[in-house]
């Protein structure tokens, strides 16, 4: 049974229903695997005893509903009841929360089963998961005739790296500029950031409020659809969460692209273009509109103001939103000795917080400060708007939007030490984050040097479906099957 | 204080160079009464033991978010119906950032920059019965803070958290007030208001409402002053002080050649002064921002039309209907609606006289007023008791009043009577009966009694007879004692000038 892990969500899901494995078998596996792959540095916390545990109640019948006996890894940045939740950041190392996340407690409302606590990137900020407290997160691909470790991408590094090397059948990732669709596009899996508003932010440690949003990253788009369908929904505890039905996403998946409108941002095609990148978007474009499509040009003219928008907007917010933690009432405090209580706060968040979490609280900080707020965060909040309408625009056009996920496959360690070179990172996912929409990436296919590359689709707002219909397509046209 | 000119000439204060003008703006902070508090389901109720009222949201722990307690949104709009002031249907919230132990988000959740109510005003009565308005700016809805507690340990400071999250308004005035006692009337209106609409329980001693008070001081004709803010008054007798010494020290550093600095201060009210509390260079940056957690909030014209619908008569249209339609002077109708407690119980033992009477209310007010003003608020001073808790009831009361307008009691046996019911608990009627404490009306009686009375002071009837009219008293006076009181005043001077004369 030692293949049990190879499974997609759906598989498992028939398997356990047919009683071919029981959810304790299927989840042994998972920790067996965990126990075998450690070096990869996925989980910052492993929960074997109350995975067999929700297993077993899963066997006995006592726990049920569509995810009933899914093992799954969870981002560390939820917050999970009984079991340390530190958003890869040593100022929570230790920090047990009495509550459970919303989107986790639907999770478990399905009867998923929990593996653990998946690492990330400090705070969710970074896109290559060396920013964790926790040490860095191990791809577990390699490049051909390479022996030289890469990064997963980030910050759902942790996420990514678990699932393709099946550690988890799917794991929960939160995405503010592409922390889910990233990392996905780095190691050769599907993962979906619903429309801001979908799934709940309750007790989901905060990076920018504005543009957190929990989705699922799994093997396949089907996975990502049975998983987004639990994690969705309204919580009145959530003031910015959606008052709307959700749709069975994995029930009304079709695939179907006729009559479909694709539109292809000219803006996006930028000048030095990976040339292996532009090659895979024009090989999503023909997939496409052999589907029957209808694939047209569209323009997004702001977007070349998206990742300097970005980079306003998610710091000032993240500035405020990690004031809590300042050494008073949980987490770690460091007293420095016959100093007062600013001492303690500046020793406290030096010795806590990691150099990218100083380096955007600083920003944030400096771009809300008197005399420059109404040049920056006024601003950026403007170019947010035209940015939006830009989409809004766009849609008049076409129903969906495919884009290149990442401007590169993934990189070595320390290959972007620039800030700025890693920011740029972002540059296509990042617009989608800005207007709220739904966005996902798909494998679309491995660079020369055999790392996944992935496509991006991004919808209408509320229009996941959409989304996983186009995301589908690609997945089926792309064939793509490599694994780590 | 009664000659026209206190109110047209402005409070000065007497400089060496002159006279110097005070310029007030008021902050009052006015807790939200609501169960729960802005921003969580947390109690909100005083005197819990320390960190007992503390939800996760009020503690920040990772992950909580701010939903909005419509209650406190209600009373908000309210309270800005009350003050006539513009209310805004769109309004945001923002973050007033900076790092404290009683600040657990790091942040306070504020409304800088789109409050949920606009430009109003009160009208304000002075001791010497002018009038004055005075323009109020905004209101808006904020977090409060919990409180540090320095005193229990030699190193380490405690932080209680029960009031951090509850909801206060910002009300903040328009500097429009000119003197201490204007200070001083505006917070008392302000708080009376405040109860009547039932949006604040106005206990100032429990921190519910606290103003801080901005000063500058003026030459006559001359621009505003550089102004101090002195943070935390908490009585209408300290903010009068406040601004009192506040002023005084200004033009003291004035006048001997120094500038002001605009600053945060703190009142001590063991001195009465007030002494800076944090300099310039301690200025913060509060960098306020829309809080991206909430959406803005939104209402309709019908939700402000429920509002309205339930505010009851407010003071100053009270004070102007006991005028006008119940013939009061404008010191009972100012007694009488001081409360709104007061003012209801007053009108329900109204309507039971003249119910009992069937007698319009405008012919027994003044009964019932004066009766409740005096008789009454006297006595419930002297047992320590609000009128909520007064062992006589309007229905009681209005039972002895009845009582006395048919001439069955005469005054001095009402204010008998009344006494025995403060102690009994007992109806006017019941006492009357067991204790036989009926006037007498009786000529007969009243001629003995007033036979005896002559009889017994030859003397002073010769002088009286004599021309010593003044006299006259003393004989009511001996023989209402001779009947115990008992006897109709009306009836005894009649036949006493009858029986002296002829």
């Amino acid at each position: 049974m030692s293949n049990l892990t190879d499974l997609s969500l759906t598989e498992m899901k028939a398997g356990l229903a047919a009683r071919m494995f029981s959810a304790v078998e299927l989840t042994q596996a998972h920790l067996d695997a965990m126990a075998a792959n450690r070096h990869l540095n996925a989980y910052i916390v492993e929960t074997p005893e109350l995975a067999l545990a929700q297993a077993k109640a899963v066997d006995d019948g006592t726990r049920g509903g569509p995810l009933a006996g899914i093992p799954l890894g969870i981002k560390d940045l939820f917050a999970t009841e009984g079991v340390q939740t530190t958003a890869g950041s040593a100022i929570l190392k230790g920090f047990v929360p009495r509550y459970e996340s919303g989107v986790t407690a639907n999770l478990l409302r399905d009867g998923a089963v929990f593996l653990g606590k998946l690492n990330m990137d400090e705070f969710a900020m970074g896109s290559s998961n060396e920013t964790s407290a926790f040490g860095k997160v191990i791809s577990p691909w390699k490049a051909r005739g390479s022996d030289a470790e890469l990064v997963p991408g980030g910050s759902s590094g942790g996420s990514a790296a678990a699932v393709a090397a099946r550690l988890c059948a799917g794991a929960t990732g939160t995405d503010t500029g592409g922390s889910i669709r990233q990392p996905a596009a780095f190691v050769g899996i599907a993962g979906i950031k619903p429309t801001y508003g979908r799934a709940s932010r309750w007790g989901t440690i905060a990076f920018a409020s504005s543009l957190d949003q929990a989705g699922p990253m799994a093997r396949s788009v089907s996975d990502c659809a049975h998983l987004l369908t639990s994690m969705c929904g309204f919580d009145d505890r959530d003031s910015t969460s959606l008052d709307l039905p959700v749709p069975d996403f994995a029930a009304g998946l079709t695939g179907a692209m006729k009559g479909k409108r694709v539109g292809i941002p000219a803006e996006y095609r930028l000048d030095g273009m990976d040339p292996e990148i532009a090659a895979l978007w024009d090989q999503g474009i023909a997939w496409l509109r052999s589907e029957g499509a209808e694939i047209v040009s569209v323009s997004l003219p702001h977007t070349k103001y998206a990742l300097p928008t970005y980079y306003i907007v998610a710091p000032a917010e993240a500035s405020s939103n990690l004031a809590r933690y300042d050494g008073v009432r949980y987490g770690n405090r460091v007293t420095p000795p016959g100093g007062n209580v600013h001492d303690m706060y500046a020793a406290t968040r030096a010795a806590g917080f990691g150099k990218e979490v100083k380096r955007r609280i600083m920003i944030g900080t400096y771009v809300l400060s008197a005399g420059f707020y109404d040049a920056y965060y006024t601003q950026a909040q403007k170019v947010r708007a035209l940015i939006a309408r830009d989409f809004e625009l766009a849609f008049q056009q076409c129903d969906v939007l495919l884009t290149p996920t990442a401007p590169s496959p993934a990189f070595a360690f320390g290959a972007k030490a620039d800030p700025i070179a890693m920011y740029l990172n972002d540059v296509f996912t990042v617009p989608a984050s800005l207007a709220g929409l739904p966005a996902m990436s798909v494998p679309a296919g491995l660079s020369a040097s055999g790392l996944p590359l992935g496509l991006q689709i991004i919808g209408r707002p509320l229009d996941e479906m959409g989304v996983l219909d186009a995301g589908l397509a690609i997945e089926r046209a792309a064939g793509f099957t490599a694994r780590p | 204080m009664s000659d026209a000119e206190s109110a047209t000439k402005p409070f000065t204060i007497k400089g060496a160079t002159g006279d110097w003008e005070i310029v007030v703006g008021l902050e009052v902070h006015a807790q939200v009464t609501a169960q729960a508090k802005l921003f969580s389901g947390a109690s909100t109720e005083f005197g819990a033991e320390p960190n007992a009222q503390v939800s996760l949201v009020d503690a920040a722990m990772p992950g909580m978010l701010p939903v909005i307690n419509g209650e406190c949104v209600r009373q908000a709009v309210r309270t800005g119906l009350a003050i006539n002031a513009q209310i805004n249907k769109w309004s945001r919230f923002d973050r007033k950032n900076y790092f404290y132990p009683d600040l657990p988000q790091g942040y306070q959740i504020s409304q800088l920059y789109h409050p949920i109510v606009g430009e109003g005003s009160l009208e304000i009565t002075l001791d010497d019965g002018t009038t004055k308005t005075i323009g109020i700016e905004r209101i808006h809805l904020e977090q409060d803070a919990g409180k540090s507690v320095h005193d229990l340990h030699p190193s380490m400071s405690y932080v209680d958290l029960n009031r951090s999250g509850c909801a206060l308004m910002e009300i903040v005035s328009r500097p429009d007030i000119r003197s201490p006692a204007e200070a001083g009337a505006y917070v008392a209106a302000l708080r009376q208001l405040l109860r009547y609409v039932g949006s604040c329980d106005g206990n100032m001693d429990e921190g519910s409402m606290r103003a801080d008070v901005n000063v500058s001081v003026r030459k006559a004709g001359q621009p505003f002053g550089t102004r101090t803010e002195t943070k935390n008054v908490n009585s209408v007798r300290f903010i009068m002080a406040a601004v009192e010494h506040e002023a005084k020290r200004q033009v003291d550093v004035l006048e001997s050649g120094g500038s002001i600095v605009q600053e945060t201060r703190l009142f001590d009210p063991n001195s009465g002064t007030t002494r800076s509390m944090r300099g310039k260079e301690d200025a913060h940056d509060y960098r306020y921002f829309p809080d991206p957690d909430l959406l803005p909030l939104v209402f309709d014209e019908a939700f402000i039309d429920q509002c309205r619908a339930s505010l009851p008569e407010l003071p100053a249209a009270k004070r102007a209907r006991y005028q006008a339609d119940l013939g009061l002077s404008p010191y009972l109708a100012g007694v009488l609606t001081a409360e709104k407690e007061t003012a209801d119980w007053f009108e329900t033992a109204l309507a039971a006289t003249a119910a009992k009477l069937g007698k319009g209310q405008a012919e027994v007010s003044l009964r019932v007023a004066n009766f409740v003003s005096g008789d009454l608020f006297g006595a419930l001073k002297r047992l320590g008791k609000d009128i909520g808790e007064s062992p006589v009831g309007p229905d009681a009361l209005a039972e002895l009043l009845a009582l006395g307008a048919d001439g069955t009691l005469s005054g001095p046996l009402m204010k008998q009577v009344f006494e025995a019911m403060l102690e009994t608990g007992e109806r006017a009627g019941a006492i009357v009966e067991q204790r036989g404490l009926k006037q007498v009306s009786d000529t007969g009686a009243i001629d003995a009694a007033i036979q005896t009375v002559l009889d017994a002071n030859p003397d002073k009837v010769a002088e009286y007879r004599g021309g010593k009219d003044k006299l006259f008293g003393f004989f009511v006076g001996q023989v209402m004692r001779a009947m115990a009181g008992k006897a109709a005043p009306g009836v005894v001077n009649d036949r006493l000038k009858a029986l002296l004369d002829g």
